[in-house]
């Protein structure tokens, strides 16, 4: 049952990010593309736990956390880019 | 273990649901701040419920109770507000919540830096 | 000092929910309960607020422990929730022309910083709301809803369910 419902959750996720993708390249200012990544960085965590569920290994646990604090962090200096036209003042 | 495996499943498909249901909001959504809606909250929610699910399925893995899975809920609950406050700042920096269409054109060539 | 603190703080421990959070916190992220790591996180969590003391120049008293409890467990949980059953309600719809996006202006009654950034997040979470911006006089909070047909009663609604409580735990 667990192999079916991870293959289900891996299509939805995959879908969703296709979603985020159509949102990026398409989007129509700065900011969609910003949120678009975002997205597509915490839908990236969703896999990444899919995968370690699927081959039952807690190796891609690192990884994940680490996608999470860098998908942050981009995001707070991309955003704040724009808004200041500077990162670190 | 079949209880568990159940409740796993379960909550792997609702967070994926809830996943695409923000990202079928990015994408469905006419404005920007619309958009927001969408991967601030059912995206988190989502992400959050499947990272509980995999605690959960490793704890009964028989190595012993594993919850780090735990941080990045934790993470992402903390950071999703704090991102999203961000990209709201910068869109409204960029004057996205007034109507172009009414600005006469050549305006909105000043409104931000790197538009 | 009007009131005494939640926890005292000393010189050698500023921060003692913050050193206990980092305890918690280490031993989740190596994943074990052994007695060497609960040393090691005890010294970490002893050791970081200490040398990052200087960044964090002031903080709210946690006046009223057992509400905060009641008001993040109680209130909090179940509205994000509800919060998300509502938006996917929402983005699901057939017709999404029929949705009254706005923004509203929150007019603030606390004016702790720190207290206003756990506000604008709480916000941020519940239903159809996304805190945009807090006014340089912090004294507005500018709130988009995806779906506010009435102004009036969304900013009532926000005031009265999250800011008074929130007032009432800090006691600011």
């Amino acid at each position: 049952m667990l192999t079916i419902a991870v293959i289900i959750a891996f299509a939805l996720i995959t879908m969703a990010q296709v979603l985020n993708l159509h949102r990026l390249f398409t989007g129509p200012s700065l900011p969609d593309r910003i949120l678009a990544l975002d997205n597509m960085y915490i839908d990236a965590i969703a896999l990444f736990i899919l995968v370690g569920i699927h081959f039952s290994t807690t190796a891609y646990f690192e990884a994940a956390l680490m996608i999470a604090v860098m998908g942050f962090i981009s995001t707070v200096a991309t955003s704040k880019y724009l808004t200041r036209g500077d990162i670190l003042e | 273990m079949v209880v568990v495996e159940f409740v796993v499943s379960f909550f792997l498909i609702l967070g994926a649901f809830f996943a695409l249901t923000g990202s079928i909001g990015l994408y469905r959504m006419t404005d920007f701040f619309s958009r927001l809606h969408g991967p601030t909250k059912s995206t988190t929610l989502g992400v959050g419920g499947m990272a509980l699910a995999s605690a959960v399925y490793f704890s009964f893995q028989g190595n012993g109770i594993s919850l780090h899975e735990v941080l990045i809920t934790l993470f992402l609950f903390i950071t999703a507000p704090v991102s999203a406050h961000f990209m709201a700042k910068a869109a409204r920096h960029q004057r996205m919540h007034e109507n172009k269409a009414a600005l006469p054109p050549g305006c909105e060539k000043k409104t931000g830096p790197h538009v | 000092m009007p009131k005494k603190p939640f926890l005292s703080h000393g010189r050698w421990l500023p921060h003692p929910l913050m050193t206990l959070m980092l305890i918690i916190i280490w031993l989740l992220l190596v994943n074990t309960l052994s007695f060497g790591h609960i040393i090691l996180g005890t010294l970490l969590g002893a050791a970081i607020p200490w040398f990052t003391n200087r960044f964090w120049p002031e903080r709210p008293w946690i006046a009223r422990p057992v509400l905060l409890f009641r008001f993040f467990f109680g209130i909090f949980l179940r509205d994000i929730l509800v919060a998300n059953l509502n938006v996917v309600r929402l983005i699901l719809q057939p017709d999404i022309s029929q949705l009254q996006p706005g923004f509203i202006a929150v007019p603030l009654d606390i004016t702790d910083q720190m207290v206003i950034c756990i506000l604008a997040s709480v916000i941020s979470l519940t239903p159809g709301t996304v805190s945009a911006e807090v006014t340089l006089d912090r004294r507005v909070l500018i709130v988009h809803g995806l779906d506010i047909p009435d102004e009036k009663a969304a900013v009532q609604a926000i005031k009265t369910r999250y800011e008074v409580p929130l007032k009432e735990i800090f006691s600011c």
